[in-house]
């Protein structure tokens, strides 16, 4: 039978280092940045959206994906892995209402991803997923929550965090800033996220995608204008604290 | 092949003599060991259509009869208070009684129970199976299984054997966030909830006196003596049931014997109060 010619691509090596598996993360380090934040009654993820060709259509939607109703998903690294693991996620939540009678939570999809991932770094003839998932959204009974996986099939919980390119930067950023007040605001969350990723993207509402879910309601993409309204108060926040600073330094 | 399940491509393999119902994922020869082995599966005949084949088994026809002992009378119904659980304790072979205490009560759990009707060893096989399923779930999402999830697990458990002889009516009853929680699952794949259900060959007398004396909002004292009433006049007329009444109280901090009775100290207590 072919199954016994498959050899195993993910080995041990001499010192305890899955190889594979961190390459694959090296492969999410290249990919575009994603965020996550979670308020008290609102989850915000962020991606950086990468220029496109002049020819290539804009499509507004295509790193952040929605799993179910009460569930979204970004993920930085390898787009095509990426589609593999949403269509068996989706297929999961659905799965998951028809014999359980009730919507996964969302520590049950996770884990569910994350236990696919771990498959795939100890199969015959299979290489990891090369991609970091950000998963967000509400249980039913309406407590918010942030996942994050990696390609070995590790999952956390983060009240913030970000993965892809410079998610180093990022999380530090949100590391100072993230505070229990901002969780509180739905408005100073989304600011939260979108000041993150500007930290390392090219500021301009062209070049990021912002998506919000509130308790019992579905998935919206924040459109261009809204972006750019939240932007221009970002810019003003920034130019009050130049102020109040040349204030303080002169007085 | 790691290709063949990524696209979820099934190639049939006519090498391996027993099937594994559901037909789900790959079938190897693992598959077969593991089958003789396992607890919760059972390898099924290795034809291309296993109920035809079983049929003849199932249904009388020809020298081999698998009787079943299908009498019985069991009840369970909901109201203000939770689900009151009651059934007879006779088990019966043909017109022999083989057993006067029989526990027909399945605890699943200390908040699941699990009524049997049908053929005995059907029902706490796959009852028991249907035990070892809700720890699973238990342990791997650390919350309690829903009354809605543990009869569907059941339920379609008993689907895959749909047609090959399965013999099962059984009532799921508990207490999860939603409330207090009844659903009837029979070997046909049937799952249904309701209020009040009875199950048996002796349960259209049961529900001639669950139907008039039922209250949603009747005392505790009440629906137990409504239960034991209902069980009595069943066995007083159905010669499948008898023997003793044992009532369960299912309530939000799990479910409670409250009582065993024999159905003649029954019959002399009703006649009293007549006089």
């Amino acid at each position: 039978m072919s199954s016994r010619y498959d050899r195993a691509i993910t080995v041990f090596s001499p010192d305890g280092h899955l190889f594979q598996v961190e390459y694959a993360q090296e492969a999410v380090k290249k990919g575009s940045t994603a965020v996550g934040v979670r308020g008290k009654d609102i989850v915000v993820l962020g991606v950086e959206k990468k220029a496109i060709a002049k020819l290539q259509d804009e499509r507004t939607v295509r790193k952040i994906c929605l799993l179910d109703d009460h569930v979204a998903m970004a993920f930085a690294g390898l787009t095509a892995d990426a589609r593999i693991l949403i269509n068996r996620a989706r297929v999961e939540c659905q799965s998951h209402r028809l014999t359980v009678e009730d919507p996964v939570t969302l520590e049950y999809i996770t884990r569910y991803i994350a236990t696919l991932k771990q498959r795939y770094t100890q199969s015959n003839g299979r290489r990891p997923f090369g991609i970091s998932c950000l998963i967000v959204g509400f249980d039913y009974d309406g407590t918010p929550h942030l996942y994050q996986t990696d390609p070995s099939g590790t999952h956390h919980e983060w009240k913030a965090n970000a993965t892809g390119r410079s998610a180093k930067t990022v999380r530090e950023y949100l590391e100072k800033h993230y505070t229990d007040e901002v969780a509180d605001s739905d408005a100073e969350s989304i600011k939260l996220a979108l000041k993150a990723l500007l930290e390392v993207v090219q500021s301009g509402s062209k070049n990021v995608e912002l998506a919000v879910m509130r308790r019992d309601e579905p998935l919206k993409m924040l459109s261009v204008d809204e972006i750019e309204k939240i932007m221009a108060e970002v810019e003003k926040e920034k130019e009050e604290e130049a102020e109040k600073k040349k204030k303080t330094k002169t007085s | 092949m790691a290709l063949e399940s990524v696209c979820s491509f099934q190639a049939p393999n006519p090498r391996i003599g027993l099937l594994r119902p559901g037909g789900k994922g790959d079938v190897d020869e693992s598959d077969v060991l593991n089958n003789l082995w396992s607890l919760d599966k059972f390898s099924i005949p290795a034809v291309t259509d296993p109920a035809e084949f079983l049929k003849p088994f199932t249904n009388g026809e020809g020298n081999v009869k698998i009787e079943f002992d299908h009498g019985t009378t069991t009840l369970a119904f909901k109201w203000q208070h939770g689900v009151i659980v009651a059934v007879d304790s006779r088990a019966t072979a043909g017109s022999y009684i083989a057993s006067q205490t029989v526990k027909k009560v399945i605890e699943i759990n200390p908040y699941l129970l699990g009524t049997m009707a049908g053929g005995a060893a059907d029902c706490s096989f796959w009852e028991r199976v249907l035990a070892e399923q809700c720890r699973i779930y238990e342990l791997r999402n650390k919350e309690r299984i829903s009354v809605a999830a543990a009869s569907k697990l059941l339920a379609n458990i008993v689907y895959n054997y749909k047609g090959m002889g399965l013999s099962m009516g059984t009532m799921i009853v508990g207490w999860d966030k939603r409330g207090p929680g009844l659903y009837y699952v029979d070997s046909d794949g049937t799952r249904l909830s309701n209020n009040m259900f009875s199950v048996g060959s002796g349960s259209t007398y049961a529900y001639g006196v669950l139907d008039s004396g039922y209250k949603w909002d009747m005392s505790v004292e009440e629906a137990y003596e409504l239960g034991k009433r209902s069980i009595y006049h069943a066995t007083h007329r159905d010669a499948y049931s008898g023997g003793v009444v044992n009532l369960y109280h299912m309530k939000e901090t799990g479910w409670i014997k409250v009582s065993q009775t024999d159905v003649m100290d029954l019959h002399y207590k009703y006649k009293e109060e007549k006089k």
